[in-house]
């Protein structure tokens, strides 16, 4: 089989976009995929929850957030741009003293750093805030 | 297999009945997220502490599900309401299956 210049160029051209745009489609997917997970797709009010997290992180491998949704029975965060999204779930018993925990999380680069709290009549709450990372915190 | 597995509490001595007091926990551990590569081009196995739970006195303050994501050494701070006096016991579970244990005392005056 022989290439035209013209299609060469356009494969070249669609394989490049491929390469460029895959991995932030997949990433993007997978986020959805876990928010759904955790959600079962309901919409999502924002306000009610606090998410506390610096605007630049120095080191990606222990960035420092704090989450506050009083009231929530569960609290989901997710690091949008991280190889697998998720980061933890807390869920909150009967003699928890608030719906706030602090804890450190790592991070790959700059990205979203996403947490949604479930409340007791089963709506959720989303916060958001984008993180940018001076040194990427998942190795090589 | 994580070596020098250390978990810390810190909870205060003592508090008022239904007070909120603020406890914070570490546990030191790698927590290997099984994305780096050693040397020679091998992803590292993943080794993690992927479940820590708080209780006192049998009931659940907090239940937390760790995945990759969270820092080397986990870090957790929260608020717990302590009825009565009693026993605050924390449980770290690792992906090699270990399990490690602490517990704080707490009286109510």
């Amino acid at each position: 089989m022989t290439f035209s210049r013209r299609q060469f160029v356009g494969t070249a051209l669609t394989a490049a976009v491929a390469l460029a745009v895959g991995p932030g489609i997949a990433r993007a997917e997978l986020v959805d995929d876990a928010i759904n997970a955790f959600t079962g797709g309901a919409d999502m009010e924002t306000g009610g929850i606090t998410l506390i997290a610096p605007e630049i992180a120095e080191n990606g491998n222990t960035v420092p957030i704090e989450v506050d949704a009083p009231g929530a029975e569960s609290i989901i965060i997710f690091a949008a741009g991280n190889p697998n999204p998720s980061v933890a779930t807390f869920n909150f018993g009967a003699l928890a003293g608030s719906a706030a925990v602090s804890t450190r999380i790592r991070l790959a680069g700059e990205q979203e750093v996403i947490a949604i709290a479930r409340m007791p009549d089963g709506t959720f709450k989303m916060a958001r805030q984008n993180v940018r990372v001076t040194i990427g915190g998942c190795g090589g | 297999m994580a070596e020098n597995v250390t978990p810390r509490v810190r909870v205060p001595r003592e508090a008022s009945a239904g007070e909120t007091v603020s406890i914070r926990t570490l546990i030191s551990h790698p927590m290997e997220s099984g994305q780096r590569r050693d040397s020679d081009g091998n992803v590292i196995p993943r080794s993690i502490i992927n479940r820590f739970v708080c209780t006192f006195n049998g009931e659940t303050v907090v239940d937390v599900t760790i995945e990759p994501s969270v820092s080397t050494n986990p870090y957790f701070q929260f608020d717990a309401v302590v009825p009565e006096s009693g026993t605050f016991t924390f449980i770290w579970y690792d992906d090699d299956g270990s399990v490690y244990e602490e517990t704080a005392d707490i009286a109510v005056n």
